[in-house]
């Protein structure tokens, strides 16, 4: 449904982020995409859905087709009609807006006479959405924010969602929580996600494929239930080491085998 | 009392003519972040524009009314495509820059086209007062009361309900995450750009329709900054109440300071409470200091 084929993203001219990186993603999938901090990831999501021009980034090689249609130079705005929605790291909920109003900025691309429709099926999915319908969106807490932004994606009714860190900053319960309704969106509303996580144990559970990268580049990939069980998954993104007895380790840390 | 009642009425109304002009200046330093020192000619290019249908092609005033609002309204959408358009991303000083040249350009437009001579419209409001509670109030004022308010009203309609409305107000407060939805924000500046000319536009033409109309009437331009910082930079509801606030106290200033000091008292009285409001409230009546969660 979505390749992504071989992209350089380039900062400022200068600073090259993503060096070659190609992903794969299937219909109906849950895809996710792991690495640490600076790894590329949020700058992967962004290429896809062309809001790279604000940060002042640019494609400078490789191509991303959506549907078999190139959508690696079509507007931000093009993407979203084509499909692909993408919920932001941090929320970024209207603060000055009120939760109704938020929802009807996600169905922007939307005809006006589905817009009714589309927020009743959001309220049926957050009833709490629909107590606060009226509150203005910055004063809600966090998990509140995190729902208000995936119904805004829910709005567009997206064949595709890209989703930044959704379980950044909230309580343990609340990712479950999250992570439910992404699980219940790919269910239900049949709808493809691609899943940029830190908290990878959650994401392996949830997905079912994932990427791992480092540095700008694709590492290692494959089922959810494989990386899972894969070894230096374990050491470095799940920090399952098992009964290690620390006596008997020596002092420098396991290397990363896929760097060699 | 009486003296009272009247300058409060023509407060309201000039107010009135303030709050739209500074809900056009406000749409676009929302929207788009750009101070625009062009506003007062924008109202002086829609006067001129009605001023000139309605006499040399004698069309009738509500018809000449309505073309002038399609007219400012294209031309401020080309305005944003033309010269804005490019600027995005520019330091703020460069916009303010142009927004001060575009001034002085459509000033001297105005001026070669149309001369420096006061024209007055043709009677459109007859001249009989009307008596209200023993005051007397010409008929003009009544309408642009009623235009204005009703103007009012069927934008903050627009801005709670409709979708585009709601759209821009998104842009206003995070330009990426409207983006990320699909939300064409350069289309949301040039929309802002060409409301706010248009409500420019139709202060300009009830204040022609008051006072006649010559170049001094973009004065009003600068006034639209004591309404905004009073009423808040970022606020449709601050712009409102500010632009009648200073309407109402500036008529009262000109009424009542005026005959003892020898005059100037009108004029000097709004930016006198634009420093008072920028030291003890910087953000103005309605501005937002920032929502902040706790």
């Amino acid at each position: 449904m979505l390749n992504v084929n071989n992209i350089e993203v380039v900062y400022n001219d200068v600073i090259l982020v993503l060096k070659g990186l190609s992903l794969h993603v299937e219909e109906g999938q849950v895809v996710a995409l792991l690495g640490s901090n600076g790894a590329g990831k949020s700058t992967t999501l962004k290429a896809v859905s062309g809001l790279l021009r604000p940060d002042d980034g640019e494609i400078t090689d490789g191509d991303i087709t959506f549907m078999g249609e190139r959508i690696d130079r079509k507007d931000a705005a093009d993407i979203v009609k084509s499909g692909i929605f993408q919920v932001m790291e941090g929320r970024r909920v209207f603060k000055d807006l009120t939760v109704e109003e938020n929802l009807i900025a996600g169905a922007y691309t939307q005809k006006s006479s589905t817009i009714k429709t589309n927020i009743d099926r959001v309220y049926h999915y957050f009833p709490r959405l629909q107590e606060r319908r009226n509150q203005v969106a910055g004063y809600m807490s966090g998990g509140e924010q995190q729902m208000l932004a995936i119904g805004r994606a829910l709005m567009a009714s997206p064949r595709m969602v890209l989703m930044d860190e959704p379980s950044l900053g909230l309580s343990p319960l609340l990712v479950k929580e999250i992570f439910s309704i992404i699980k219940m969106m790919n269910e239900e509303e049949k709808t493809t996600i691609l899943l940029v996580e830190q908290n990878a144990n959650m994401a392996l559970s949830a997905s079912h494929y994932g990427y791992i990268m480092e540095n700008g580049r694709i590492v290692l990939d494959g089922p959810s239930s494989e990386l899972k069980e894969n070894d230096d998954v374990k050491e470095f993104y799940l920090g399952v080491t098992g009964q290690k007895s620390f006596r008997e380790v020596k002092h420098y840390r396991r290397r990363k085998r896929w760097l060699s | 009392m009486e003296l009272f009642f009247q300058l409060v009425i023509t407060g309201i109304v000039i107010g009135s003519i303030y709050a739209l002009l500074a809900l056009g200046f406000t749409l676009i330093y929302k929207a788009t972040d750009v101070v625009n020192f062009a506003q007062g000619e924008l109202l002086l290019v829609g006067a001129y524009i009605c001023l000139h249908t309605t006499v040399t092609y004698n069309v009738p005033f509500i018809a000449a009314f309505f073309l002038t609002l399609v007219f400012t309204f294209l031309m401020g959408f080309c305005i944003e495509k033309i010269f804005l358009r490019r600027m995005i991303g520019e330091p703020i000083i460069s916009i303010i820059m142009l927004t001060i040249g575009l001034s002085s350009v459509l000033r001297a437009i105005v001026t070669i086209i149309w001369g420096t001579d006061t024209l007055t419209f043709p009677e459109v409001f007859s001249q009989a007062p009307i008596v209200v509670f023993g005051l007397s109030i010409s008929q003009v004022y009544i309408y642009s009361i009623f235009a204005v308010a009703i103007f009012l009203g069927l934008f903050t309609i627009f801005f709670k309900k409709s979708k585009v409305g709601v759209a821009m107000r998104a842009v206003a407060s995070d330009q990426q995450a409207a983006l990320s939805m699909g939300i064409d924000v350069k289309r949301i500046f040039a929309l802002s750009w060409a409301i706010a000319a248009v409500v420019s536009a139709v202060g300009g033409i009830f204040l022609a329709n008051i006072n006649g109309v010559n170049t001094s009437l973009s004065h009003f331009g600068l006034k639209v900054f004591p309404v905004v910082i009073l009423g808040g930079l970022d606020s449709i509801i601050g712009a409102i109440v500010g632009g009648l606030i200073i309407g109402i106290l500036e008529n009262l200033a000109g009424g009542y300071i005026d005959p003892l000091i020898g005059g100037g008292a009108k004029e000097l009285f709004p930016f006198v409470i634009m420093i008072v409001v920028l030291m003890i409230k910087p953000y103005g009546l309605f501005g937002t200091v920032e929502v902040e969660k706790v």
